[in-house]
């Protein structure tokens, strides 16, 4: 990351709202973990955790009565778990996208969200994890597909994906956390600063690992941050591709397709932006982030939705295509039972909520409105949910033999199971704003003009000093500056 | 360190220059000239990472990537042993007829072990070469240090290096205009 010239002829504009100081920036970013709460956190803490209890609930009771308390059955053994686990753990994929592969593109941008959708990452795997684990009935055999030898002299299949499933989700965690810590050492090192309580400086101190922003560290910290955001980049794609060989590499009709891991992973990255671009909406306007998160950070990220969703769509298209075009009637069945068979709903709701909903996203003034991509933003999750639901439970509950056939219905403990897993979430998240950096100060630093060693405030000093002489032309010249675009960052 | 504390029992032992400057091109000239005039053990302090700070430092190229090589092809090494052993030599079971050995299905599990391990190599070793965790360093006896996380920028130059000296290189880094310039003393009694 470094400050580079707008390329006024792409309309790009300043990340920064012009003249934010280096002081202002740690200013907005450290002060939100340094005041109390604001009243609108508390509601939604509170009711976040309520969920949260929920879930507890629901859990040690599933766990003391067995999985029988879900609706799952024999055709539809995986339903709503499975759903929600391929759910959550695609929205975890953005923020990895945005930290690792935005990174290694040069796209600036990212500054300003990444450390907020790493957070979003590590949590969304959290509740991702919970679902197999408690799937498996027995969470206390959980260890079972780790290769311990043990007294039945057994080592666990690899050839099966579901344990690579096991190495790549858990691995997927360990790194996207690792990257966040390492994201996060030279901002601790900010608020250890900062402090003025005793045990304030003291655990904050602890975690910046006595960072003292040295030359000598940040050439290999930069390294460092490089190499995990080239290694993050395969591992988000072979993550998802991971779990859709979950589904492509049974002989169930409706999942046994090649099209699978590019399709699961543009659907990853859709819902993880939706799921980022909803949280971040709110955490902007409650705590005032409006210079370091702006319209064209958000603009960006609806361009992202617009195009991974319209690959979702060519994606449903394909498989439909295929599934006819392979002349096999079991193949052709499962898709017009899709389409028209008891689960009809889901399907059209899919198809609403993912493709036709982000086309709004084609028209500029939809795209940097700031009601509608909330609105947006929020239907696409209800619709990668409906993807994976009827991904699992349509193919599963009319398969080949119309004797073995059956129908899904979630009792009142799926429900709480995904409801909880959701309040978890967000009381995680929750903490993460309320006590951690939410935007990685030093990062944004790093992206204003004045971070430029060659940069000199009087403009004057021949080439030096073109940077910023070019920047007042162009923020001039772009709608970013206007005072109509300023009235709309106001607005909200 | 002992002996000289004993040597001085009453004066402060000198530890580290800082000096303070406000902005990355004034710290980035200091650096080209603590450089040049040849001093080793000597630091940039910034909030954030100024490019074409190394070169103006002279620091050779991060070891960091040498690292994570060696560990990612450990774990490639150890996820395919293991796998060639348990499934292919010591307890071959056969699953759908594939053959205990087979090495298109150890790929993924090979790809992600590399990846973690070589993840490892990237924290750890970056976290090691810059001896990290260490929450004691003569920096942080001053105060206005605590502005270096924040939009300050700093050059200490270490009582320890060869070519210090109290008067040449104040005169040095005062040549540099600097905004403040602190000697950090090691109190002893």
């Amino acid at each position: 990351m470094a400050y580079n010239e707008p390329i006024t002829e792409l309309g790009e504009g300043t990340l920064v709202s012009k003249g934010t100081s280096f002081r202002e920036i740690t200013e907005i970013v450290s002060k939100v973990t340094e005041q109390k709460a604001p009243r609108g956190w508390w509601i939604l803490f509170g009711i976040s955790a309520t969920f949260t209890a929920v879930l507890g609930a629901t859990v040690g009771y599933l766990v003391w009565t067995g999985i029988g308390v879900w609706g799952n059955n024999s055709p539809v053994a995986w339903a709503w778990d499975i759903t929600n686990f391929v759910w959550w753990i695609g929205i975890g994929h953005a923020g990895t996208l945005i930290s690792a592969v935005l990174y290694l593109f040069r796209q600036y941008w990212r500054t300003a969200i990444n450390r907020f959708s790493e957070a979003m990452t590590i949590f969304a795997v959290i509740c991702a994890l919970l679902f197999p684990t408690i799937h498996t009935g027995r969470p206390w055999f959980i260890y079972y597909p780790l290769p311990i030898p043990n007294s039945m002299n057994m080592w666990p299949n690899f050839k099966s994906p579901l344990l690579w499933d096991v190495f790549a989700v858990s691995t997927y965690f360990t790194v996207s956390l690792l990257f966040w810590y390492v994201g996060l050492i030279p901002d601790f090192a900010t608020l250890r600063d900062r402090a003025t309580h005793k045990v304030r400086r003291w655990i904050y101190g602890f975690l910046a690992l006595g960072w003292r922003g040295s030359n000598r560290h940040w050439s290999n910290y930069e390294r460092s941050y490089l190499i995990l955001a080239a290694l993050s980049t395969p591992l988000v794609l072979s993550v998802h591709s991971v779990v859709s060989f979950d589904f492509a590499t049974s002989v169930e009709p409706g999942w046994h397709t090649t099209i699978f891991p590019p399709y699961f992973v543009a659907g990853a990255v859709f819902s993880g932006f939706a799921m980022v671009m909803t949280l971040l909406l709110i955490a902007r306007t409650v705590y005032g982030l409006h210079d370091l998160v702006r319209i064209r950070h958000l603009e960006l990220m609806n361009k992202i939705m617009l195009t991974t969703g319209s690959l979702v769509g060519y994606a449903y298209a394909m498989e439909f295509f295929i599934a006819w075009y392979s002349g096999n009637p079991y193949e052709r069945y499962v898709f017009i039972n899709r389409a028209t068979g008891d689960y009809w709903w889901a399907y059209w709701s899919m198809i609403t909520c993912n493709v036709i909903s982000p086309q709004l996203f084609w028209f500029k003034k939809l795209r940097r409105s700031i009601p509608v991509m909330f609105v947006v933003s929020i239907i696409i999750n209800i619709g990668m949910w409906f993807e994976r639901f009827v991904i699992i439970v349509t193919s599963l509950h009319n398969d080949y033999l119309p004797s073995a056939w059956g129908n899904f219905s979630p009792t009142l403990f799926d429900i709480t199971t995904f409801l909880g897993s959701l309040g978890l979430f967000f009381t995680a998240f929750l903490l993460f704003l309320r006590w951690m950096p939410m935007i990685a100060i030093a990062e944004v630093k790093m992206v204003i003009p004045e971070a430029d060693p060659h940069y000199h405030p009087e403009g004057g000093h021949g080439h030096d000093g073109s940077p910023h002489q070019m920047d007042e032309e162009h923020d001039a010249a772009t709608a970013e500056a206007t005072p109509k675009a300023k009235a709309d960052e106001e607005e909200e | 360190m002992a002996a000289e504390t004993e040597s001085a029992p009453v004066e402060a032992r000198p530890l580290i220059y800082l000096a303070e400057y406000d902005s990355p091109a004034d710290v980035m000239h200091a650096a080209e000239a603590v450089r040049d005039a040849g001093y080793k053990r000597w630091d940039v302090h910034t909030p954030f990472p100024v490019h074409g700070m190394d070169g103006a430092m002279g620091l050779k190229d991060s070891a960091v990537g040498w690292i994570v090589l060696a560990m990612g092809l450990t774990g490639c090494t150890t996820a395919f042993l293991l796998m060639w052993w348990t499934n292919g030599i010591d307890y071959p079971i056969v699953i759908g007829g594939k053959p205990g050995f087979s090495l298109p299905s150890m790929i993924p599990v090979m790809f992600e072990l590399t990846i973690l391990l070589s993840a490892f190599g990237a924290v750890f070793g970056m976290l090691g070469i810059n001896q990290l965790p260490k929450h004691h360093h003569p920096v942080f006896y001053s105060e206005r240090f605590e502005r270096c996380s924040d939009d300050k920028f700093f050059i200490s130059i270490e009582a320890a290096d060869e070519e210090f000296d109290l008067e040449e290189t104040r005169s040095l880094l005062e040549g540099t205009h600097p905004t403040h310039i602190e000697l950090i003393q090691e109190e002893t009694s």
